[in-house]
């Protein structure tokens, strides 16, 4: 399997992410810069960590505009798996590819620590090497993590079962309902703000986070055997 | 030539953690009257006049970019000068 990482003028995820996937993982990866008109010939797509544009106006609110996510968008509704880890994830939000949107942190501050999640939903291609219902801890690292949406959005969050992670016993940040990662309708976009990246390898703290990355591969894998 | 000015608060059913955050700080000055602060945005648009309609340019860059709909209001003020 052959991943991109996009990298945005501000991603500083980036390394992280290929060192996931290409030491951790053992898939292929590469680096697709932001001004890259094409996607053609990856089989997945990583949205990393980071400062996109300095986020300025809002987190991702610029990103969003780069050449390179008309090809996401492409990607998106071709059912290309799509990973996006907190600047990620806000990029996704302001590109319209998930519901929502970010505010700042109910504190107000950044914060940057290890936190323990609760997998709601080990169905996603993202998440099948999970137990339901199993905690694990990722580290998060953010200032705009408090997710919200409305109402209705919420209704159709649960309704589906677009809820993949939430924040287990401490919510850190005031996200609404606790919510820490969601997936579009169709199951091949995840937004999170928590870091798998960061915790592929005990020395790191945890390796909580590489299940999440053989998900993909697995369900990638069983879906090609399939469709070849 | 047009000055826009375009203003971008939180939606009135977002909490804004800033907001609250200004307004109990205003409070321990001993300005207890104080009820509600409310924390925006405040942009300038020098936009020159072409062929399309300037109402209708300032939404979509306001409903595409310069605002959030999802948790942000806006409202803007057009006025025309004479350009320099």
């Amino acid at each position: 399997m052959k991943f991109a990482v996009i990298v945005f003028p501000g991603s500083n995820c980036d390394i992280d992410m290929f060192h996931a996937i290409q030491d951790e993982l053992g898939e292929e990866v590469e680096y697709v810069p932001h001004t890259a008109d094409s996607l053609e010939g990856f089989d997945g797509i990583l949205l990393p960590g980071g400062f996109s544009y300095g986020d300025y106006l809002r987190t991702g609110a610029i990103a969003r505009f780069s050449k390179i996510m008309a090809e996401v968008v492409k990607a998106s509704a071709a059912g290309v798996p799509i990973l996006g880890v907190c600047n990620g994830f806000q990029i996704l939000l302001e590109a319209g590819l998930l519901p929502g949107a970010m505010r700042k942190n109910r504190d107000l501050a950044f914060i940057c620590k290890q936190t323990q999640l609760k997998v709601e939903n080990n169905t996603t291609m993202f998440t099948t090497s999970y137990e339901k219902g199993e905690t694990i801890t990722l580290p998060i690292a953010h200032g705009e993590g408090n997710y919200y949406c409305d109402e209705e959005t919420l209704s159709q969050l649960k309704e589906n079962n677009q809820i993949a992670f939430t924040y287990h016993v401490d919510n850190p940040n005031g996200s609404l309902e606790n919510i820490a990662g969601i997936v579009n309708e169709n199951g091949n976009v995840l937004g999170m703000m928590p870091h798998p990246e960061r915790a592929v390898d005990s020395l790191l703290g945890s390796e909580d986070g590489l299940k999440l990355f053989q998900s993909i591969v697995r369900n990638w894998r069983e879906s090609y055997v399939v469709n070849a | 030539m047009y000055k826009v000015k375009v203003f971008i608060t939180l939606r009135e059913n977002v909490l804004d953690p800033q907001g609250t955050a200004v307004e109990s700080a205003l409070h321990s000055m001993a300005f207890e009257a104080v009820r509600d602060v409310r924390i925006g945005k405040y942009m300038e648009l020098t936009i020159e006049k072409t062929d399309q309609n300037i109402d209708d340019a300032i939404k979509e860059m306001c409903e595409r970019l310069l605002a959030n709909t999802v948790i942000e209001d806006y409202r803007y003020e057009i006025e025309e000068v004479v350009a320099l």
